[in-house]
């Protein structure tokens, strides 16, 4: 599938728009409070759902998420700087790294 | 199915106790995969959600339990949030890439009419089942037993389709697109590769049809790849793009993703991708599961208890499968059921003696036609795939 950028990501929108309608319920999974959680949920709710962080929190401690914010900013472009990146982890290490 | 999950959940519970769980991490077992919400997709029914966003739905214990698989039941799994409902009249299957002679597109029409269709059974199982089972656990979706199904599928030959569009010398792998797009364009598309030999293997097919019904929307209508006896990375869904490619693939999904420490594991070996380090994962481990019973049921003492379960492999057939119930000293031939192919799974029973109360420990494991048996320890990898070991229930008898 090739389009141009502007179009592509316009294409998605729309096409999330529809897809997440159909697929409803991710809203009813609110994120424990703490400082950031805005943040982390903002950035992370841009490609997925959020119950992937629960979801991975049994098998996550602080060098996990390390791990894995740097592959979702690297690998997977997602938009979040450096500050932001920092803020976002302290935040995952803080609620949800359950790793025994 | 859940013996693993539970103890690890018991030992979760172990630290909170202990006192050095993280603040605030006691609400985490509510959420952990333990809890398993059963919810309907469209056009499914209550699966066990892994993730909402991109879909990641497994099959509950039940689901496994007819010979084959329910469409409305069999397991969901996308790595991108994208998926495009498809309009089959407008839909194009385009063939091309550098090593091929006569590019060329595909209605749904032209494949249905115009090509010899073929049906199969194969199991459909993600490279990723059971990784929420590993010990110690790793990274990804947290997958139980339900990551699988096994399926009918009718189609075409990929290698008629890769013909017609003239398969040049020099060809390495073909490449597979399908309409599934990322959020972000700087997401890497889900792309993957196949060997060229495996492209023209007459058992891989590009199938519109699913137990003699239309593809779901999420098991990738109007045409997915079926690839049997390789794990379900492979099987793209939605196709839209296949490419005869005289250079290996080098997309993340294939470079950087579902690949095993080289050499840790038996199974085809994908020669063009693989390096020193790491290899992709390619075939099924020989593997069962018990369905008629979970961890911990209770039976009635003193009745004949049949077990049952599927066993599968990849691609050479299931040869036995055999059963112990004393520790894993002594082995008895559990009874097959009916032979669905080389590719099917293989459903087996077996009898139990439960004239004495208390705790009955009941193993299986299953031995593919090429030799190969279930190991008793897990081969631990990065990416949490391949996990075929013995499983182990025990039933309370009483």
């Amino acid at each position: 599938m090739r389009h141009t950028l502007a179009l592509a990501a316009l294409a998605a929108m729309l096409v999330v728009a529809a897809t997440a309608v159909a697929l409803a319920g991710e809203e009813s999974l609110t994120l424990r409070p703490g400082p950031a959680r805005d943040l982390t949920a903002g950035r992370c709710a841009i490609c997925h759902s959020l119950d992937y962080i629960p979801g991975n929190a049994p098998v996550m401690d602080r060098t996990g998420w390390q791990k894995t914010i740097q592959k979702m900013r690297e690998r997977f472009g997602a938009p979040i700087s450096d500050p932001e990146a920092q803020q976002i982890l302290d935040y995952l290490a803080a609620n949800y790294a359950g790793k025994s | 199915m859940t013996t693993r999950r539970e103890l690890l959940l018991a030992a979760a519970g172990g630290w909170l106790l202990g006192g050095t769980a993280p603040a605030g991490v006691g609400a985490l077992a509510a959420e952990a995969p333990g809890a398993e919400p059963l919810e309907s997709l469209p056009g499914k029914k209550p699966l066990i959600r892994r993730a909402w966003r991109p879909p990641n739905y497994e099959t509950p214990l039940a689901g496994l339990v007819p010979l084959y698989t329910p469409n409305d039941l069999f397991f969901v799994r996308y790595h991108l949030a994208v998926i495009p409902e498809i309009d089959v009249d407008t839909w194009r299957l385009k063939v091309g890439g550098a090593a091929a002679q006569r590019p060329m597109d595909f209605t749904l029409h032209d494949l249905r009419h115009g090509f010899e269709r073929v049906t199969l059974t194969a199991v459909n199982q993600c490279s990723g089942n059971r990784r929420g089972l590993f010990s110690p656990r790793v990274p990804g979706v947290q997958w139980g037993n339900g990551a699988m199904g096994n399926a009918e599928w009718s189609g075409v030959r990929l290698r008629e389709v890769l013909t017609r569009a003239g398969v040049a010398a020099g060809a390495v792998e073909v490449v597979f697109n399908g309409a599934d797009l990322p959020v972000l364009p700087a997401t890497p598309d889900f792309l993957k590769s196949l060997p060229i030999e495996r492209a023209l293997d007459e058992n891989t097919l590009i199938a519109f049809e699913m137990n003699g019904k239309a593809l779901p929307h999420l098991n990738g209508a109007p045409a997915r790849l079926i690839v049997p006896g390789w794990t379900g990375t492979y099987w793209v869904k939605h196709l839209t793009e296949i490419r005869i490619e005289s250079a290996p693939f080098d997309g993340f999904w294939m470079k950087s993703a579902y690949r095993l420490p080289t050499g840790a594991f038996p199974g085809v070996r994908f020669s063009t991708q693989e390096n020193p380090q790491t290899t992709p994962i390619t075939q099924m481990l020989v593997n069962s599961l018990i369905t008629s019973h979970v961890d911990g049921a209770h039976v009635k003492r003193g009745a004949h208890v049949e077990l049952a379960g599927k066993a599968w492999d990849g691609g050479a057939g299931i040869a036995a499968v055999e059963v112990s119930v004393d520790g894993r000293h002594s082995w008895q031939a559990a009874t097959l059921g009916r032979d669905l192919g080389r590719f099917g799974w293989r459903e087996f029973r077996y009898r139990l003696d439960a004239a004495q109360p208390g705790p009955l420990t009941v193993a299986v494991r299953a031995r593919s036609r090429d030799g190969a048996t279930q190991p008793e320890k897990l081969t631990v990898n990065p990416g949490g795939y391949h996990d075929n070991i013995v499983q182990t229930v025990t039933l309370d008898v009483g």
